[in-house]
């Protein structure tokens, strides 16, 4: 195949292009460039957008030995990442940008572009595995602690037939290590990136600040009794609760955390962490990737799995199941979450297989709550 | 032992690119960096086989020193300047920023009016980004002087300037050609406008050396940037040719070489390398010009011949003879086209050529070039720079004209799949 190689500059990236070689097909790396403006060194755990990371990469392409192009991709990136990013907080929703940028970058722009150009698959270092047989499967990667899938959920069906993830079989990302240094690649000890690539000194708050500025509001309980005021309700998380600023202890001396951020009238709702407790989820812009798990689905239409909601959360048993225009229904079978926030990602899983992903548009509590109101 | 042989020619066909690609490959990106002519390879081999600082009073110093002033006397001779003119340098960026910061800050301390810097606005970055640093950090204005469509200076646009501010003018500097669309500019034009006013005039003639008859003299030029790469000469060694008049404040400060303009051991090899790349250059130009001017034709009826919409960028090629353009150069837009997908096919295909200018860190950034000319950056980002040289032949115009009607093709259909689209979910 011809397989074009998605280089960060990072350890992962460069192995699974090794890989992709390895495996005979014929590869091309490319590295994206997200920004125009970009420092020269990398700083802090941004790991893929630096001068420094696209020579890293390009290192890597010469030891792998293949042909290395840095493509322009920076303005859909603003538009449909760091735009985005900034309209969900402004909408009071919690964004996770990886996953726009995996639908819309990675997986669209990129691989639509390389397919354009006559590749028929696109390779990162993402770790997650793809099954193929009569169904083309995403599964977890073996690794769980590094597992990806999370993120990797929205592409679709028809992007993972043309994606490759040479790393998913990894047990650890030690051995990735291992094999980059005995290929020679010396991004071998890079430390792992982890902060959102765009914003610069790992401060999400200050970049909210500098982009949307400055929009007083106040803080309230369930009451509508203000407790203190905040200067964007942008800058707040369903179920945060360092930094609210309020000075005054709550009248039980138990912590409070964010219930509600309503964008509508600038206010921050906060209250006691058992108010935080959801076991219904309504989900909205789904994607599914086991067709042959949902036409096996009961006349209701319910299928049974586990939910995940953050990127290194805990899978809850769950029922879920689709209604009209790309929704889904979501109850949980087990324990309640806490602080499930509109925007975030939600992906329905059955054991190590993904079958599909959606947006959380809301979530509350149906059945009373297991432990009390200490009143 | 001749230190230069101009008229001793090597077989430039033995000369071939390097590839990672395919065997056959097609190196039409000259205006990056030109293959290096054997001669000057056999002569920097020959120096660098010997010890010597020409600094040095014994006899391996007397050698090395025999070696850099027949060299400069070289230079001198191929470019119609005396030979205390040329002071060699670590080539073109680094003789634009003494020209620039040079003669800015002489100027200025003869006279603190004197902060205007009055570039146009196509200049290479070379000039460009020295004249900014210097607006940020020593106070200077900068003035960018406009081009019309094809990229030729708006003289009309310095008469204006110069009318109103000529006392505050430190310095004028306007590239000799374009390195981008090869556009040349009318460097007369405005040496006579500047010299009324005694404003010292500097130019950038790093693409034209090779390619069109470039005299200091003749030119009544102050200052002018030359590099040795850009004409069959290695990477790392140029020259600023500066006026005997011209005051200059060092950029680089230490033992005093050249004139005490630019200190630093004088690189023996490149700079004989430098002179025997050049005086070949030079004895061959006009039978190369017009060659390579006819084979830009071919090229350019070709292209637009295969993909009519392609839009030629630059000042239309005249009859041999007419220098409205580098006889090496065409340019092209292509629409609907991103220029780094036309690129990555190319090269695929074993054809290498630009997208206009080379950045470090490979980001492609639309050209300021186009961008001065009135090009909308989408059409800018389609952009593709050819630029022929010594060891290129009708079959590599050919072979580029074989693949670039599919290659077109097939980026059009990858710019439709990469244009921005909607926002928001699936």
């Amino acid at each position: 195949m011809r397989v074009l190689a998605a280089m960060s500059g990072g350890v992962d990236s460069a192995v699974a292009a090794a890989l992709a070689v390895e495996a005979g097909h014929d590869v091309v790396g490319v590295h994206m460039a997200l920004s125009r403006e970009r420092d020269q060194m990398r700083s802090g755990s941004r790991g893929c957008c630096s001068i420094e990371d696209a020579g890293d990469a390009r290192r890597a392409a010469d030891v792998v030995g293949i042909p290395y192009y840095v493509w322009d991709l920076s303005a859909r990136f603003e538009e449909t990442v760091v735009a985005d990013f900034l309209r969900e907080y402004e909408a009071g929703r919690t964004p996770n940008p990886c996953v726009r940028c995996n639908e819309h970058i990675k997986f669209e722009a990129l691989l639509d572009k390389a397919t354009a150009l006559g590749f028929d698959a696109v390779a990162t270092g993402h770790y997650a595995r793809v099954v193929r047989g009569a169904v083309t499967e995403l599964h977890r990667a073996a690794d769980a602690a590094k597992d990806q899938s999370y993120v990797l959920a929205v592409m679709g069906p028809e992007r993972l037939e043309r994606a490759l993830f040479p790393l998913g079989g990894f047990a650890s990302k030690d051995e990735v290590r291992a094999e980059a240094a005995r290929r020679g690649l010396s991004v071998s000890a890079k430390p792992d990136s982890y902060d959102i690539c765009f914003v610069r000194d790992g401060n999400t708050q200050g970049f909210l600040r500098d982009r949307l500025g400055s929009r007083p509001g106040e803080i309230v309980d369930s009451s509508g009794a203000v407790l203190g005021e905040h200067d964007g309700a942008y800058g707040y998380t369903v179920g945060q609760r360092k930094g609210l600023g309020i000075d005054a202890p709550a009248a039980d001396g138990r912590p409070r955390y964010v219930l509600e951020v309503d964008a509508a009238a600038n206010r921050v709702v906060v209250g006691a962490a058992e108010l935080l407790s959801v076991d219904r989820i309504t989900g909205e812009k789904s994607v599914w990737l086991a067709d042959d798990v949902l036409a096996g689905a009961g006349a209701d239409g319910w299928v049974e799995g586990e939910v995940q909601v953050r990127a290194h959360g805990a899978p809850v048993p769950a029922r879920v199941r689709t209604t009209g225009d790309a929704g889904a229904e979501v109850e949980l079978l087990g324990a309640p979450l806490r602080g499930v926030a509109a925007g975030q990602s939600l992906v329905v899983y059955r054991g190590t297989r993904v079958l599909g992903q959606a947006t959380v548009a809301s979530a509350h509590r149906a059945r009373p709550a297991s432990v009390g109101t200490r009143a | 032992m001749a230190r230069v042989a101009p008229g001793r020619f090597v077989d430039w066909s033995a000369v071939t690119p390097q590839t990672d690609g395919p065997d056959a490959s097609v190196y039409l990106d000259h205006a990056a960096t030109t293959p290096v002519s054997p001669a000057a390879v056999a002569a920097m081999v020959d120096e660098l086989s010997t010890v010597g600082n020409a600094s040095s009073l014994h006899s391996a110093g007397r050698c090395a020193r025999r070696a850099v002033e027949e060299s400069r006397e070289a230079v001198g001779a191929a470019l119609g300047a005396r030979p205390s003119e040329v002071l060699f340098t670590a080539g073109g960026t680094e003789a634009d920023n003494l020209a620039v910061k040079g003669i800015f800050w002489a100027r200025k301390s003869a006279d603190p009016r004197r902060r205007r810097i009055l570039v146009s606005a196509v200049e290479h970055h070379a000039v460009l980004d020295p004249a900014f640093w210097m607006a940020e950090h020593t106070g200077a204005e900068i003035v960018l002087l406009p081009v019309d469509d094809v990229g030729r200076l708006d003289v009309g646009a310095l008469h204006a300037e110069l009318a109103e501010h000529a006392d505050e003018v430190a310095l004028i500097s306007v590239m000799w050609a374009n390195n981008e669309v090869g556009t040349v500019q009318p460097v007369d034009e405005v040496v006579r406008a500047a010299r009324p006013h005694g404003i010292p005039v500097h130019s950038d003639a790093v693409q034209a050396v090779a390619h069109l008859e470039v005299d200091f003299a003749a030119s009544g030029l102050d200052a002018m940037t030359v590099s040795a790469h850009k004409l069959g000469g290695p990477v790392g060694v140029g020259a600023l040719v500066a006026a005997r008049g011209l005051d200059l404040t060092p950029v680089l400060h230490g033992g005093g070489q050249e004139r005490g303009v630019r200190s630093g051991t004088v690189d023996t090899p490149a700079v004989r390398a430098f002179a025997v790349a050049l005086t070949e250059a030079v004895a061959r130009r006009a039978g190369e010009a017009e060659r390579l001017a006819a084979l830009r034709d071919e090229l350019v009826a070709g292209v637009r011949r295969l993909v009519p919409d392609a839009v030629l960028r630059g000042p239309e090629p005249g009859p041999a003879g007419t220098p409205g353009r580098l006889p090496a150069n065409a340019h092209f837009t292509f629409p609907g086209c991103e220029g780094d997908s036309l690129l990555y096919l190319l090269d695929s295909a074993g054809v290498q050529v630009s997208t206009g200018s080379a950045c470090q860190a490979g980001v492609p950034q639309p050209s300021h070039v186009l961008i001065a000319m009135g090009v909308p950056e989408d059409a800018a980002r389609g952009a593709l720079r050819f630029s022929l040289g010594a060891t290129s032949t009708p079959d590599d115009v050919a072979r580029l004209l074989e693949v670039l009607p599919g290659v077109v093709e097939r980026a059009a259909a990858a710019g439709l799949a990469s244009a921005p689209a909607r926002v928001g979910g699936i």
